[in-house]
């Protein structure tokens, strides 16, 4: 890097990269949704239920209380499963 | 083997029409047969950049609608022996095409064509997935800008899984990234997404950078091909991508500033001697 990149963009990100950091987190969102086929949309509604069985969650509380996500990290997709017991379980 | 590519992008105004248009030229000039097919139905251009507007007699529609034969719609390009031109027509009739009767023209056309280039019309609907479906190679046009970027990776998305070779399991269709409208000076300043950030987003082999140019729009005012403009730095990009596109390796130019500004320069040396 010459000084003169160090003098006039250390202080402040240049337009350009924040384009790109916007642009990873909505292409690799819209990447996730598009390649989301409905197998785990059923899925994500099967472990509702399950939970739903098990935990006395109201049922329009459980999607607050539970969170299924999937997520893609580089090569393979993550699923996520984020449940918040209810206080009379612990 | 004759093989079908379109080009494509998702955003409109990227530099579609121009690179179907100089691409084709430019796979003529190499020896190929070659047509390039309009699928913008309703706003016909691709005729007006490749200077035969005033030749059309039928179109793609009329020879989807079995109205004319396809030899009657094809133009041949007045400078190119091998050459060819099938316009789109002004409908503003959206269904004017089907796929079965676009499938029909294009297995013609395989008959007595080395390279059929498809010129999508923008959007990710009806209109561009005609031109997409049976695609074995797409040519995906970005510019470094943020909604071109986005709106490829949505186009890439759709290529991978709505095309006919989607749809049948087969080999995925080739993709080809090609940015157009650099500028290398905007990139060094940092006001525009350099090339390495857009292949990183979008991550597909990269075949070429057209800078912007002003001979684009002279190539287009006297409705020439760029290509035949091989003084002109847009021109020989075009000319580069092509090799690429053939299976060569050409280093990429026209990707940094020639002359580094004075002020540049001597910070530069400074920084270097106290390095
Ligand atoms: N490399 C370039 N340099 C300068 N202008 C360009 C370049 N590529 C395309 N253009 C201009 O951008 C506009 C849109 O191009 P066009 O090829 O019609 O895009 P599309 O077919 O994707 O809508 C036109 O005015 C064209 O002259
Ligand atoms: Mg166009």
């Amino acid at each position: 890097m010459s000084l003169i990149d160090l003098l006039f963009r250390k202080n402040k990100p240049s337009s350009a990269s924040t384009a790109k950091e916007r642009l990873q987190i909505i292409i690799s969102h819209e990447r996730t949704r598009q390649s989301q086929p409905d197998l785990i949309n059923q899925m994500q509604a099967e472990i509702l239920s399950v939970i739903a069985k098990y935990l006395d969650i109201p049922s329009d509380k459980i999607q607050d209380q539970v969170k299924v996500d999937v997520e893609r990290r580089g090569e393979h997709s993550v699923l996520e499963l984020n449940i918040t017991l209810p206080d009379s379980c612990t | 083997m004759a093989e079908v590519i379109v080009v494509t992008s998702g955003k409109g105004g990227v530099g579609k029409t121009t690179s179907s248009a100089a691409l084709g030229t430019g796979l003529a000039l190499k020896g190929y047969r070659t047509v390039v097919v309009d699928f913008d139905v309703g706003l016909r251009n691709l005729d007006l950049i490749m200077g035969c507007e005033r030749r059309v007699v039928y179109d793609l529609v009329n020879v989807v609608k079995e109205e004319a034969l396809l030899h009657q719609a094809l133009i041949k390009d007045k400078r190119l022996e091998n050459l060819f031109v099938l316009p789109a027509s002004q409908t503003r009739d959206k269904d004017a095409l089907d796929l079965a009767g676009v499938e029909k023209v294009i297995e013609e056309l395989k008959t007595s064509f080395d390279y059929i280039i498809c010129d999508s019309p923008a959007g990710i609907e009806k209109g561009a997935m005609m031109a997409l479906y049976f695609a074995d190679r797409a040519i995906v046009v970005t510019n470094p800008e943020v909604s071109s970027v986005r709106d490829s990776d949505r186009i890439l998305g759709i290529l991978a899984s709505k095309s006919k070779r989607a749809e049948e399991k087969r080999e995925p269709i080739r993709e080809h990234l090609l940015v157009t409208r650099y500028s290398a000076t905007r990139v060094e300043r940092g006001d525009m997404l350099s090339l390495e950030d857009i292949e990183d987003l979008l991550a597909i082999p990269l075949l070429g950078v057209i800078p912007e140019s002003q001979a684009v729009l002279r190539a287009s005012n006297s409705g020439i091909p760029v290509t035949f403009d091989q003084e002109s730095d847009a021109g020989q990009a075009y000319l580069d991508a092509i090799d690429r596109f053939l299976g060569h390796k050409v280093p990429m130019r026209f990707i940094t500033t020639k002359k580094k500004g004075l002020l540049q320069r001597l910070f530069k040396s400074k920084a270097e001697e106290t390095s």
